[in-house]
């Protein structure tokens, strides 16, 4: 039993052991489609256990100790896996967008040099990822999470050779190790108070003591909220999810969009209970998560590169997400989770058929928006991908996202009227883009020779974009208002009161949100404008993301490197050499005054043994 | 005087090593001298038949013999074993150097196997004349081994200084023991300071100084080491090697018979005056190897280093760290020992300046692994025997209250880090070539090499294997 639970996990080791023994041989297309094949077992082993728990009546977890771990005193952690209704969901969309993904990527990198590497570093990523949401304690998740964000930095730095690329990577990890510390307190203060990682036994613990661990609740809460801020890239953290575009789209797509950025939503769905003990936290988490869905909605307003404008996309509705599970919402949050990875799965990789579309003359760069145009006629399938993933983005019902985003901006409404407010206010700004997006990249005529040669891409790459489409659009079939699938599916863990469809609120967005599209429609009729804009004032402040990573540069690199130089060429070379060598040059010298010593004469020698035999006998007689 | 079984086992191994060598002596001149070989086989034999015989009498309870002159205890067996190891692996260490440099000579094995001999008897004194006899028996083979390479100049004054200054050390051995014969009236480490009164009395603490200016001598301590650096550099590098591992045993076996086995209620007397000369041996002798570039000589330095450490284990009256810090020490300098022995030109030229071992990890990597092995060991890097010995040393001495020694043995251990891993660097990092063609390759060297590296990484990993053989507390102090 253990081994089955645990091989979701171990099929894509195997995957990597069998690339990395026999890759060479199996070349370009056995690689990739055993990495694919490892992935999609992974899958039907989810479902499986999926449908284990589903079986049973009451839902109940399916829970393995594959091996201990550390045993020390009061810390007893074990490698144990835990397939309950939430982590079932989870593991579901990590294998099955995962496999889409991977077969994806056989038609986006066939040609790299480095083929068998990029996919050794995506079942990396997948085995990481599950164990980060199989885990039955916080430290094995833990350790997803860092595996996880290896895997990111290994991806996002993946065209190493360009400086640009690796610097992205870097930043990644940088900024995501800001968050971990926060993480790792966060998970050593649960040590401290409940004397136990392990999630049955900190849940019951906060079960049995209730309100009385509210201080300690908000210290830890805060902890790890800091944690989800880096991974799931929140309002301060945010900043390396767009430069991290600089990986292949597939590993945006998958990675940067569908499933590891959503690891802090679910590590804050996985603590509720704790959260549920924080309301101040709480307060915040909601803040954060709308401040950073405005403030990442409106700067994919001005973005001019395909993949960035996602980015910031994603930024923006990672913040929806947060903001309902501080709301406490999280069936909603979870989701927008869901829905959120079928339809920016779909987008991330439609972008990337455009840009593989689009990689005619090397001369023209293949992502920026002002190089295309018309491509709709010349791709169709990606176009009406795009579209379906757009408008779902946008929440034009019936689609997917119109159901996710109406729950989370319902539970907004009836409790906080300022997260309330920041939300509407991005869901009319993510139409805008959208449209805007639509219009500039597959309306009017093509602006450059590589829009106009653009082609459609192979069936291996339309075919994940098709099945990805189907997601998108019935998603919200998975949790419809007044307590839907996914409502019952995660009560066993989380005790929510199902909302009816407020039918009002949700005309009203859906009205605002067709006008923004087609404001945008009218707006970008002349698709010069969208160069023009980013120039300077408003635009430019945008474009830049609001310059929070300026401020940055001024606030924390600059002194940081001015911290660093002084640190090098001051205190190391002077101070820390200096003695050092100093003390070197003092026992150089004295070295060189005790070979005095040795004369080679026997005579002195003589003389220094009778100094010696009168010294000992001396202090015989005298000291004595 | 009867002599029973009981005292032919008590000295069994300096019996039959004692024999031995008379008998290699008269086999010697049957066997032609272009087999020189086969006497060093015999003796390499009977060093292991002697070593075996020890090791089997570990086991045996404490008994005194010959009326009290000697003594059996599983220290003593145990540096038996040990003693006669070394002159095994110093055998072996021989048979290609000292073909190569023409001193392959029967006599070479015989005043080895006589001079162990004497430090088998050393081991089991219990008597001031026993011991004095037994050093006598040591050293004198020594001066001549030494000066066996004759005729090169260096050989020869390494001899004649040796046999100076130990001449003039034997005279403060002899003449403490005279004074101490004087103040107390016997000549037994047992009874020597029990006659009431006595203890006190300068007669005889002007003669247990004296005693140990002459055991100072031979292990080197400052301020009687002088002899040591123009001695190890001049001898043929396998002497050199015996020296340093298994003179420096024996005379430690002295100390520790005189300090630890008898003298019983004199140790407030005698241990700050240990201490301080082990913290002057610690520093001088690290100081000085510090401005060595001659290995040989650096090696020689660093014996006198180790020879304080051993010292503040005698200080701290602990005769298990110390037997387990010389044991450590012996195969450790074993192993830079073989591997200095296999560097040099095929006419016997030695390399015994660094420069010559630039280059020799890339181009002989196993030696290379061996002398890094060995100085990561001398500086006490775990899992090397050194850093265990140096830990039981510093241990013993802080439970004595010596906290300043052990403080100052590991600030001294710090700075000699930086002669040792220089070796390593050269032999490592430094391009070149190592200066000459490395002679055809010895099996029985690289066997020695095996014994001592293996050594070294076994005590260093599973220390008590040694402990379990000496046991606590073995010195017999008869109340």
């Amino acid at each position: 039993m253990e081994l089955f639970v645990a091989s979701p996990i171990l099929f894509p080791l195997l995957g990597i052991l069998l690339n990395v023994l026999i890759g060479k041989k199996l070349g370009e297309r056995g690689v990739g489609w055993l990495a694919s094949t490892v992935v999609v077992a992974s899958f039907a082993v989810s479902l499986a256990l999926f449908a284990q728990v589903a079986g049973d009546s009451e839902h109940a977890a399916v829970h393995v100790k594959v091996l201990p771990w550390i045993s020390a005193g009061p810390l007893q952690v074990s490698w144990g896996l835990l397939v309950d209704p939430l982590s079932s969901v989870m593991m579901l969309i990590v294998t099955g967008i995962g496999a889409l993904i991977h077969i994806y990527s056989i038609g986006y990198m066939h040609g790299d040099p480095h083929f068998q590497r990029f996919f050794v570093y995506l079942n990396l990523f997948i085995a990481s990822m599950l164990t980060l949401v199989m885990a039955d304690n916080f430290l094995v998740l833990f350790v997803g999470w860092e595996l996880v964000g290896l895997c990111s930095y290994l991806l996002i730095g993946f065209w190493f050779t360009e400086l640009k690329n690796a610097a992205a990577g870097r930043k990644a990890f940088v900024v995501n190790r800001i968050g971990d510390v926060g993480f790792v307190l966060g998970i050593l203060a649960i040590f401290v108070t409940f004397g136990s990682l392990d999630f049955a036994e900190v849940f019951k613990a906060v079960k049995a003591q209730g309100g009385a661990l509210a201080a300690a609740a908000g210290v830890i809460t805060l902890l790890l909220f800091i944690g989800a801020t880096g991974k799931s890239a929140q309002i301060p953290l945010f900043v390396w999810l767009p430069d991290a575009m600089a990986g292949p789209t597939p590993v945006s797509a998958l990675i940067h969009a569908a499933t590891m950025v959503t690891a802090g939503i679910y590590m804050m769905t996985r603590a509720h209970a704790l959260f549920e003990l924080a309301p101040f936290t709480q307060q915040i988490v909601a803040l954060v998560g709308a401040l950073t869905a405005l403030v990442a909605g409106t700067s994919a307003l001005r973005q001019l590169d395909i993949k960035r404008v996602l980015a910031y996309s994603t930024v923006s509705q990672l913040g929806f997400m947060v903001a309902a599970a501080g709301l406490g919402a999280y069936v909603a949050s979870m989701f927008h989770l869901l829905t959120h990875a079928f339809f920016k799965a779909l987008l991330f990789l439609a972008a990337g058929s455009v840009i593989h579309g689009m990689g005619h003359d090397r001369h023209t760069d293949p992502q920026d928006m002002r190089n295309m145009g018309g491509l709709a006629r010349r791709m169709p399938v990606t176009f009406a991908a795009f579209v379906i993933g757009g408008l779902a983005l946008a929440g034009v019902p019936p689609l997917s996202g119109f159901f996710s985003k109406d729950e989370i901006l319902l539970a907004a409404f009836t409790h906080q009227p300022l997260t309330f407010l920041l939300l509407g206010a991005t869901a009319i700004v993510t139409a805008l883009y959208v449209g805007r997006q639509l219009i500039l990249v597959f309306l009017g005529e093509p602006r450059t020779a590589s829009a106009a040669h653009a082609h459609e891409s192979p069936a291996v790459m339309t075919a994940p974009l098709i099945a990805l489409a189907v997601g998108a659009v019935l998603g919200g079939a998975l949790n419809l208002p007044g307590g839907g699938w996914l409502h019952h599916w995660l009560e066993p863990l989380i005790a929510e009161q199902a909302k009816p469809l407020n039918l009002p609120l949700a005309a009203f967005f859906t009205a605002l949100s067709v006008l923004a599209l087609a404001v945008a429609g009218w707006m970008y009729r002349r698709p010069e404008r969208a160069a023009r804009e980013v120039a300077r004032g408003v635009g430019l402040f945008l474009a830049r993301a609001w310059r929070i990573d300026d401020a940055y540069a001024q606030v924390v690199v600059k002194p940081f490197y001015f911290i660093s130089t002084v640190c090098a060429q001051v205190v190391d070379v002077g101070l820390v050499d200096g003695a050092v060598n100093g003390v070197g040059d003092v026992f150089r010298r004295l070295a060189q005054l005790v070979r005095g010593l040795q004369t080679g004469l026997v005579r002195n020698y003589g003389l220094v043994m009778l100094l010696g035999a009168v010294l000992v006998t001396a202090y015989f007689v005298v000291v004595r | 005087m009867m002599i029973n079984s009981t005292d032919v086992v008590a000295v069994l191994p300096f019996i039959s090593v004692a024999l031995g060598s008379v008998g290699l002596l008269i086999a010697d001149l049957l066997i032609p001298a272009e087999r020189r070989h086969v006497t060093a086989w015999l003796a390499a034999a009977l060093l292991l038949t002697a070593a075996v015989i020890a090791l089997s009498l570990l086991g045996s309870p404490t008994f005194e013999a010959f009326g009290g002159m000697v003594i059996s205890d599983p220290t003593a067996f145990f540096l038996d074993t040990l003693i006669c190891t070394i002159g095994l692996v110093t055998i072996l260490l021989t048979l290609r150097y000292n073909q190569v440099r023409g001193i392959l000579r029967g006599e070479f094995y015989i005043l080895l196997a006589l001079s162990i001999s004497g430090m088998t008897l050393v081991t089991h004194a219990n008597n001031l004349l026993i011991l004095l006899l037994g050093i006598e028996l040591l050293s004198i083979p020594l001066y001549v081994l030494c000066g066996i390479a004759r005729p090169r100049l260096e050989s020869e004054e390494s001899a004649l200084k040796y046999f100076l200054t130990g001449a003039f050390a034997s005279g403060f051995l002899v003449y403490g023991i005279a004074l101490t014969y004087g103040a107390s009236g016997t000549l037994s480490l047992q009874t020597a300071p029990a006659a009431p009164n006595v203890s006190g009395d300068p007669l005889l603490l002007i003669g247990i100084g004296l005693i140990l200016v002459g055991l100072g001598f031979k292990v080197a301590a400052v301020p009687f080491h002088l002899w040591a650096p123009d001695t190890y550099e001049g001898a043929p590098t396998t002497v050199t090697a015996f020296m340093a591992t298994a003179t420096k045993v024996a005379g430690f076996a002295a100390l520790l018979r005189v300090l630890h086995g008898g003298l019983p209620g004199m140790e407030s007397t005698w241990q700050p005056l240990v201490a301080i000369i082990a913290a002057a041996t610690m520093i001088v002798g690290n100081l000085a190897a510090l401005a060595q570039q001659n290995l040989k000589r650096m090696l020689a330095y660093s014996s006198i280093a180790h020879a304080g450490y051993a010292l503040v284990g005698v200080a701290a009256h602990d005769t298990t760290s110390v037997v387990f810090y010389l044991t450590g020490y012996a195969f450790t300098t074993l192993a830079a020992f073989a591997v200095i022995t296999a560097i040099g030109s095929s006419e016997g030229e030695e390399m015994q300046f660094l420069e010559a071992y630039s280059g020799l990890g890339r181009q002989k990597p196993l030696l290379g692994a061996v002398l890094a092995i060995a100085m990561f060991s001398l500086i006490g890097i775990p899992p090397t025997v050194g850093f265990i010995g140096k830990y039981f040393v510093f241990q013993a001495a802080v439970a004595k209250g010596l906290v300043w020694l052990a403080v100052l043995g590991v600030l001294t251990s710090a700075m000699a880090a930086y002669y040792y891993l220089r070796v390593v660097m050269v032999a490592f990092i430094r391009e070149g070539s190592a200066a000459a063609p490395l002679p055809t390759p010895s099996a029985p060297r690289n066997l020695a090499a095996a014994i001592s590296v293996a050594a070294v990484f076994v005590l260093g990993v599973v220390p008590a294997l040694l402990l379990s053989m000496i046991g606590n507390g073995m010195l017999s102090t008869t109340p």
